[in-house]
């Protein structure tokens, strides 16, 4: 698309841990995170709860309580680290270059605010425009996220809104200052199907249009496939597989991967089959196995996956995995993914 | 309660496989909203005029969006909420007409398993106890007897004697979903509705309680209504599938004539919709303008002609009946 | 699989993770400041009260007449009031009195409230009814009906209990039906229903436990309350009748004296405050203890 700056680095964030302070002792929610965003590109992070992709996405921004917070590593905006910057600064790249969109539209909104309203609050607290711009500029933003009758939505308040509606107001709040990098933090879990659909349309048009980079926190791998260009998949506070859309679909290198995708119900495809299980459940972060996290729950773990950490290695074509044995499972499974899912066909 | 248990099993499921065990017939459910006044000023129609059978042994998926009605449905057949109208007929009995003894009878057979797995145990009691209080109601067994029917249907969804004693804190979600299934479980139902059990779950997780769902369902002989809103979910463990929308039943089919063929535009734009995990895949997709109205003034006529792509004049006077257009298939659309 | 285990060592289990359960709270108690020094300010006033007329061979009823007013010092600690009664004896038996005036009325007033609160939130159409009711007694000022009250009944020791019973209930009962409002949207007492249990039995087996913990923290300062509401009673004449000590009717005989015996205001006022501060750290310490969601990791 866009040559040059399809490769600029945005954010580099690089060996990030977070931990926390609780009542029972330091938990580490994130542990030696790094992944990098490039302008115009979608990095998905996906895990299931508790895995730290939420602490993750909320640490770029410090959003997290910091009295209960340490961070260590850095977390690299346009080269300046965020973790460093004074809280005024901090506030500068707050929704002005790094926007964020939450999960629950119903509660990100202020009830007794007009839509409009809040919009043309962080537009003036970021940019340099009068009342009047403002507003007109909103209604641009409401226009361009697809509201129908945006001079007339503008003036309602959000309950008058429906929650599909709720998260494009949310979305053209985010895009009102033209941000460099968006964080969608499960923009779609709480919308219907439909809706879903209509809104990471709307988020992949507007990453075109506006050229940013955009980090999709999400658990649902449909949701991946459809939108990313790059994905993160994170278990316990790790990355443990980084790699393109295409070859994490095609050919998923870690077993939890693997499993992930084995385990969705499908609708497409055979369906008499039982549906594949990845054993126990995910540990809490006060009792981390010793060695490879996924360990206990791994059907492929030796004697050394129970007492060595593996480390995030490189394997050819900007593949990452943390695991001992991905090359063994490779072989044994031959090519068997890749052309499971390349024969599908689609009945629509 | 064990003897009735293996008497069941032993019942080979293809036998009665054309056995109905549930009717639904034209039930309503209208929500009023009241003014200042306390009167009644307008009516939500949350479940407007729906029928449908259970057979025997089968799972019967009713998916829609929310606000379609499908919870509501679940939750009317159960009586936890009074119906507006229609009829549930199990055993030759019907249900809404039932009270008192009648009514906890007939629910011993048809059990719910809840959405929410946070909120559907009691915090404050221990397993053991919240497995209990089922039999103490139908007044099953003595103490001794019921702590040991307690620890076998632990057992049988996988857990350990010990656990008996534990709170629900203690356990994750997918564990707390598996402990509400042996809540319904434990009275031997021959019904169980299952209302988004497993929406709340991680995928992971989600796989174990379907599988379960599964065993159990072989096991103890049971009929499922299963509500879901997600379409791969249903797919996997339905035989039939209901596709509701602003509380009418629009499409219903055997599972695979309806993913491979269906029919109502509403059902097309749904399937359409899912985002399929396969990034090689770019399918073609129907968009669907606007936004479900309400349900307190569903539009006139067929419900969907507000964003259905293909409508047509007689869709915004005539209300289309549900009818069969192939074998077991039917559609509630103009088109056909 | 170690599934099979036998009834022994179930037992075993059991007890000790009873026992986990119990140190638990004691050492979230121990580690909440509020609830601790509060406790302690309630202890010691209580134990005075218990032990205290064991130490002084004075009882509050003695006259001597050659003894009036007479300041702290010697052998009545905090001196004698206008009839040459031992003072420190009068607010120790005064603790009595109002310490057992406040436990009563929270104690009362709760099993009240529960019921109303509890039913009311329970079965709508009672609720219009019953929340009426609470709403009218609450918009008097609770002292005007605590006087009116008494005023019809006379002033007797039950009947300050009655009448505080009155003024206190309706606020008991809207704190139980708001908890129980929110536990009855629970999907497990839905679960109930729907598995044929009795309105009798999720109300009172299900809803009820899950309450507790308001009542019990509103309850502690209705007892502060009554405390204080006693004392301005008797302090206009409408409370406990003399010559029976009360806090109250400490501060009543001590305010026409006020500039020349300080002491008699000073030391039932302090009493007064002590504990009322004493139960109010206490449940302020026990509302955080209690709900659930201080007790997540702070995160």
């Amino acid at each position: 698309m866009r040559g040059d700056t399809m490769t600029e680095l945005l954010l580099e964030v690089k060996n990030l841990k977070v931990h926390f302070e609780t009542e029972n002792g330091t938990v580490t929610a994130v542990d030696d995170v790094s992944f990098s965003v490039k302008r115009g590109e979608t990095v998905g992070v996906v895990g299931e709860s508790g895995c730290g992709k939420s602490v993750t996405a909320e640490s770029i921004l410090r959003l997290l309580n910091e009295k209960h917070t340490n961070y260590e590593g850095n977390i690299l905006f346009e080269e300046k680290d965020i973790l460093k910057l004074s809280y005024s600064e901090l506030q500068k790249v707050r929704g002005n270059d790094i926007s964020m969109i939450f999960q629950d539209p119903m509660s990100s909104l202020n009830p007794v605010y007009t839509v409009g309203n809040q919009i043309v609050e962080a537009l003036l607290l970021h940019q340099n425009l009068t009342k009047k711009e403002a507003e007109s500029k909103a209604v641009e933003m409401l226009k361009l996220t697809g509201i129908p009758l945006p001079e007339k939505r503008v003036n309602e308040y959000p309950h008058e809104l429906s929650g599909g509606m709720r998260q494009r107001v949310m979305i053209a709040m985010a895009l009102s200052c033209k941000p460099k990098l968006l964080i969608a933090d499960e923009p779609t879990t709480a919308l219907d199907v439909t809706t879903q659909s209509q809104i990471l349309d709307l988020i992949n048009e507007l990453k075109d249009e506006f050229n940013m980079g955009t980090i999709m926190i999400t658990h649902d791998l449909g949701v991946v496939a459809e939108v990313c260009t790059k994905v993160v998949v994170m278990y316990l506070g790790q990355v443990i597989e980084e790699a393109s859309v295409e070859s994490i679909f095609s050919s998923p290198l870690h077993p939890y991967t693997q499993g992930l995708l084995k385990s969705i119900p499908q609708i497409e495809g055979p369906r008499d089959e039982k549906l594949y299980v990845i054993e126990g459940k995910v540990p809490t972060l006060t009792q981390i196995p010793k060695g490879c996290r996924f360990a206990p729950r791994c059907e492929f773990a030796t004697e050394i996956c129970r007492d060595k950490m593996p480390q995030l290695e490189s394997y050819e074509n900007d593949l990452k995995v943390r695991c001992w044995h991905f090359k063994d499972i490779q072989e044994k499974r031959g090519g068997m993914n890749g052309s499971r899912n390349e024969s599908q066909t689609v009945n629509s | 309660m064990v003897v009735e248990m293996s008497l069941k099993q032993s019942t080979p499921k293809t036998e009665a496989s054309n056995d109905v065990i549930l009717e639904v017939k034209n039930l309503k459910k209208y929500f009023p909203i009241t003014g200042s006044l306390n009167n009644t000023v307008s009516q939500v129609k949350a479940v407007n005029d729906v029928s449908f059978s259970l057979i025997k042994g089968e799972t019967y998926g009713l998916v829609g969006e929310s606000g379609c009605g499908k919870s509501t449905t679940g939750r009317t057949i159960l009586r936890l909420l009074e119906p507006t109208e229609g009829e549930v007929i199990y055993d030759g009995q019907n249900i809404n007409k039932l009270k008192g003894n009648d009514l906890r009878n007939i629910r011993r057979e048809l059990q719910m398993v809840f959405q929410d797995p946070y909120s559907s145990l009691n915090p404050r009691k221990r397993i053991g106890t919240i497995l209990e209080e089922t039999l103490k109601i139908h007044k099953i067994g003595n103490k001794k007897e019921r702590t040991e029917q307690v620890m076998n249907i632990l057992n049988k969804v996988g857990f350990q004697r010990e656990h008996y004693y534990r709170f629900p804190h203690e356990f994750s979600g997918g564990q707390r979903q598996r402990i509400g299934l042996a809540r319904a479980l434990i009275i031997n139902p021959s019904i169980i509705i299952c209302d988004e059990p497993v929406s709340a779950l991680d995928v992971s997780i989600q796989s174990q309680v379907l599988n379960l769902l599964e065993d159990v369902q072989q096991e103890f002989n049971l009929t499922y209504l299963f509500i879901s809103h997600d379409l791969g979910v249903v797919r996997h463990i339905s035989d039939r599938i209901g596709v509701m929308y602003l509380g009418k039943l629009v499409e219903e089919s055997p599972t695979d004539e309806l993913y491979s063929n269906p029919l109502h535009p509403y059902t097309k734009a749904l399937l359409s919709a899912i985002p399929v995990p396969n990034p090689f895949v770019k399918r073609e997709k129907i968009k669907l303008i606007g936004e479900i109205p309400s349900p307190v003034n569903p539009p006139s006529g067929c419900v969907f002609h507000t964003r259905c792509p293909f409508a047509m004049d007689v869709c915004k006077q005539e209300e289309p009946a549900l009818k069969t257009i192939v074998h077991e298939h039917k559609v509630a659309c103009h088109l056909y | 699989m170690q599934n099979i285990m036998t009834e022994e060592q179930l037992n075993v289990l059991k007890s000790d993770m009873k026992r986990k359960h119990r140190n638990l709270l004691v050492k979230r108690f121990l580690s909440n400041k509020l609830a601790l020094s509060g406790s302690i300010i309630m202890i010691v006033i209580i134990l005075l009260a218990i032990i205290a007329p064991f130490f002084t061979s004075f009882t509050p009823y003695e006259l001597d007449a050659m003894k009036r007013l007479n300041a702290p010092g010697g052998e009545h600690f905090f001196g004698t009031d206008n009839y040459g009664r031992d003072l420190f004896s009068r607010v120790v038996h005064g603790a009595r009195v109002s310490l057992m005036i406040g436990f009563a009325v929270a104690i009362i007033t709760s099993i009240f409230g529960m019921i109303i609160g509890l039913y009311s939130a329970y079965f709508k159409k009672l609720d219009g009814v019953l929340m009426r009711i609470s709403d009218g007694l609450m918009a008097f000022p609770a002292i005007l009906l605590a006087i009116a009250i008494m005023a019809s009944l006379g002033p007797r020791v039950e009947n300050v209990i009655i009448a505080l019973t009155i003024v206190f209930t309706p606020s008991v009962a809207r704190t139980v039906r708001s908890a129980a409002l929110v536990v009855k949207e629970q999907t497990y007492v839905e679960a109930l229903r729907a598995q044929g249990a009795s309105s009798s039995r999720i109300i009172w087996l299900n809803i009820a436990p899950n309450v507790l913990s308001p009542l019990i923290v509103q309850a502690t300062f209705i007892f502060a309350d009554s405390i204080i509401i006693e004392a301005a009673l008797s302090f206009l004449g409408a409370g406990i009748p003399a010559p029976d000590p009360s806090w109250g009717n400490l501060l009543y005989d001590g305010k026409t004296v006020i500039f020349n015996a300080w002491w008699m205001t000073l030391f039932p006022g302090i009493a007064i405050m002590l504990t009322v501060f004493g139960l109010n750290l206490f449940g302020d310490g026990l509302r955080d203890l209690l709900d659930p969601h201080n007790n997540k990791a702070k995160k």
